[in-house]
């Protein structure tokens, strides 16, 4: 076992308060955590804090630095650096006594109750949280497979497939085509793919003024539609073309090497493509065995898998109800998680699950929108209690007041994340 | 005065003429009065003064930072303190420039007024409330009107700051636990009544806000109360 920190170096008060723990034979109850995402950093930093030492907590990722999805779109636009986006594990460590451990988990043995690394070696838990984020279906646009994302990304993952994209757009040339292929539902951050058209159509407002923006959307509708046409049309006319379903787009293939596009016959050439392919739970939860088709479905009143009680899945890898994948979902089922583990393996009180999500957008300088609301337990599953949309022409300063809380949203989201 | 204090105040005053001739031209009182709204959230001067969110500022020509009795100072501030900041005309300017260049780890989320001639007008406002050799006497705690009409079995109800903290969980999404504010205000070390009073506007829709009316809304009266009690006495 591990010495945890908090533990080795709380005060001797400290100590005498620990809660009782209930381990399986064994010292103190172990908690792992795969995927340091909005989702497992959150429910690791949560429960080493809550439990005082008294729990042992591993987290498991690969990278050293997360780069988040959110407020990747912003850098797309000119309005963040991508060190802005990069957050590390080093608090977590330090402050909260969590055991960082950076290797990729391949395999969860259920019976013996063990996660396998890539690295070798295998880690025992008690309890066990998946919150590994998305993959992507294989197939789901012909002509693209994952060995492609350098040619035509796909940047639904943070860090340098983000990079990739910005500088592909920089380097369009004057007058070419943005070409976006949007997902299918149900996909991480609903209106993830638009705040992205728009934070491009600025970029080559300001800086490629002829260029156009093509997209091609497998869905009737969108999160914020009315919104985003809104914004379009006002700062962007003529610039951005959506073809939905009623023209074909659920028939859209690419070809990689010719850099064209095809939608129902009628076929492009592009200087960018940007193909976010249908989406799954990540890959490790399959491999769990926890996933029922493309998602892990979960309990709403502590998101423990519907397959095993020992396992929990956050985030965008369950299938909980209603609550949209997002940063904020994960964040906030992330809480109700570790509360009801905390009470699972030690005596601390358990509180009923309540959950919310806000997503703020950003549409051109100083113009945020956002959609949010709350969702409790019901019907077996999570269900939506009551939310709110932002309107459509509202005045410049409440929609820059939009934006500047969208900047304090993201510094306390990560705060809440990394400490 | 702190060296950190010196050093700004004199890139400062070499910066802007303003500065130059603080000590003759002290600014506008009744600009200052109407400035510091933006301060009176947190912030009480005058007859009846108390600590709330921030302490009083009565008296606070001459005295040593963080050293009023019986308010919960950040670490920070009382570091300040013992280091020997002592507030006159000079340090407040720095200070009210941008309170986290002059002492970083403040929990006050106020991003300062940037304009020098605001600063002086400010301050000048202030000033009056501290010219008295002792601090104006106190007054009850009736002094205040809070405008609400909440019942005052609501006020009275005494939280389960257990419960609040793992409430708070909700809260921290956006609001931080240390008190930053990048965009979106601090609610740590709210005296209670105002965290009540302030909670059931938005659940009233009193206060418009959509992400707090949203949030609030669903809050029932124990559990703002439970808010109350654990953000008011967080541990430093
Ligand atoms: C362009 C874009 C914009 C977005 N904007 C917003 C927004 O404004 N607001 C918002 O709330 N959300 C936004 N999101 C959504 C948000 O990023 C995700 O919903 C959120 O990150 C989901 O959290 P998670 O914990 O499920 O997964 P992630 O945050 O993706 O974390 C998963 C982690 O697991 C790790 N991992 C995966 N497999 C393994 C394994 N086998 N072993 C170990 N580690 C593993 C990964 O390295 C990763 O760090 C946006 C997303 C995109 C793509």
């Amino acid at each position: 076992m591990t010495i945890n920190r908090r533990l080795f170096i709380g005060t001797g008060a400290a100590m005498l308060a620990a809660p009782m723990v209930r381990a399986a034979g064994h010292g103190m109850p172990r908690v792992v955590v795969v995927g340091g995402g909005a989702g497992g950093a959150t429910a690791a930093r949560y429960i080493a804090k809550d439990s005082d030492g008294a729990i042992d907590v591993t987290l498991i990722e690969p990278t050293r630095t997360y780069f988040t999805c959110f407020f990747s779109n912003l850098y797309l636009g000119g309005f963040k650096e991508i060190d802005d986006l990069g957050h590390t594990y080093g608090t977590l460590a330090s402050d909260y006594g969590v055991n960082v451990v950076h290797d990729w988990a391949i395999g969860v043995d259920r019976d013996a109750k063990t996660v396998a690394l890539a690295g070798g070696g295998r880690v025992p838990y008690d309890k066990l949280i998946l919150s590994p984020g998305i993959d992507f279906v294989d197939g789901s646009v012909p002509g693209w497979d994952l060995s492609s994302q350098n040619a035509m990304p796909h940047a639904y993952k943070g860090g340098s497939q983000t990079e990739l994209l910005k500088a592909q757009v920089m380097a369009m040339p004057e007058g070419g085509t943005f070409a976006m292929i949007a997902p299918p539902n149900p996909y991480r951050c609903p209106p993830g793919p638009y705040e992205r058209i728009s934070m491009v159509a600025y970029w080559l407002s300001q800086n490629n003024p002829t260029a156009k923006i093509l997209v091609s959307d497998p869905k009737d509708k969108f999160s914020k539609q009315g919104l985003f046409e809104e914004g379009w049309q006002k700062y962007y006319g003529g610039m951005i073309e959506r073809i939905g379903p009623d023209f074909g787009a659920e028939n859209t293939s690419v070809d990689v090497a010719a850099m064209t596009i095809d939608i129902d016959g009628s076929v492009e050439n592009v200087d960018v493509c940007n193909v976010i392919p249908a989406m799954k739970a990540g890959r490790i939860a399959e491999l769990a065995g926890v996933t029922d088709g493309n998602w892990a479905p979960v309990n709403p009143d502590d998101m423990s898998s519907k397959v095993d009680p020992d396992i929990y899945v956050l985030g965008d890898a369950s299938e909980q109800g209603d609550m949209p994948k997002s940063g904020f979902s994960a964040n906030s089922q992330a809480k109700v998680c570790a509360n009801a583990i905390r009470g699972a393996l030690t005596d601390s009180r358990v509180f009923p699950a309540k959950f919310s999500n806000t997503c703020w957008s950003l549409i051109s300088e100083n113009d945020g929108v956002k959609v949010g609301a709350n969702y409790e337990p019901a019907d077996g599953k999570i269900s939506s209690t009551g939310g709110f949309v932002s309107q459509k022409g509202e005045d410049a300063a409440l929609r820059k007041a939009t934006y500047e809380e969208s900047e304090g949203w993201y510094a306390g989201i990560t705060a809440d994340m990394f400490g | 005065m702190t060296r950190g204090a010196c050093i700004r105040a004199s890139t400062i005053g070499l910066a802007l003429v303003v500065q130059a001739s603080w000590a003759h031209a002290l600014g506008n009182i009744e600009n200052g009065e109407s400035l510091f709204r933006q301060c009176a959230g947190c912030h009480e001067v005058g007859e009846g003064a108390r600590n709330r969110v921030g302490p009083q500022l009565n008296g606070i020509f001459g005295r040593t930072a963080g050293t009023i009795e019986g308010f919960r100072y950040s670490n920070a501030f009382e570091r300040a303190g013992a280091k020997g900041l002592e507030w006159h005309a000079e340090e407040l300017d720095v200070f009210l420039e941008n309170p986290k260049q002059l002492v970083p780890g403040t929990r006050m989320s106020f991003r300062g007024f940037k304009d020098p001639v605001q600063r002086a007008d400010v301050i000048a406002y202030l000033r009056q409330y501290s010219d008295s050799p002792s601090d104006l006497p106190e007054a009850d705690a009736t002094a205040t009107a809070t405008d609400h009409d909440l019942a005052p079995e609501i006020l009275a109800l005494e939280g389960d700051a257990e419960y609040g903290e793992y409430l708070s969980s909700e809260c921290t999404t956006c609001h931080q636990i240390d008190g930053a504010d990048a965009g979106i205000p601090s609610i740590v070390f709210w005296p209670e009544t105002d965290f009540v009073v302030a909670m059931h506007a938005y659940k009233n829709k009193r206060r418009e806000h959509p992400v707090m009316n949203m949030i609030a809304g669903r809050l029932n009266e124990e559990e703002i109360a439970a808010l109350a009690a654990y953000f008011s006495n967080l541990e430093n």
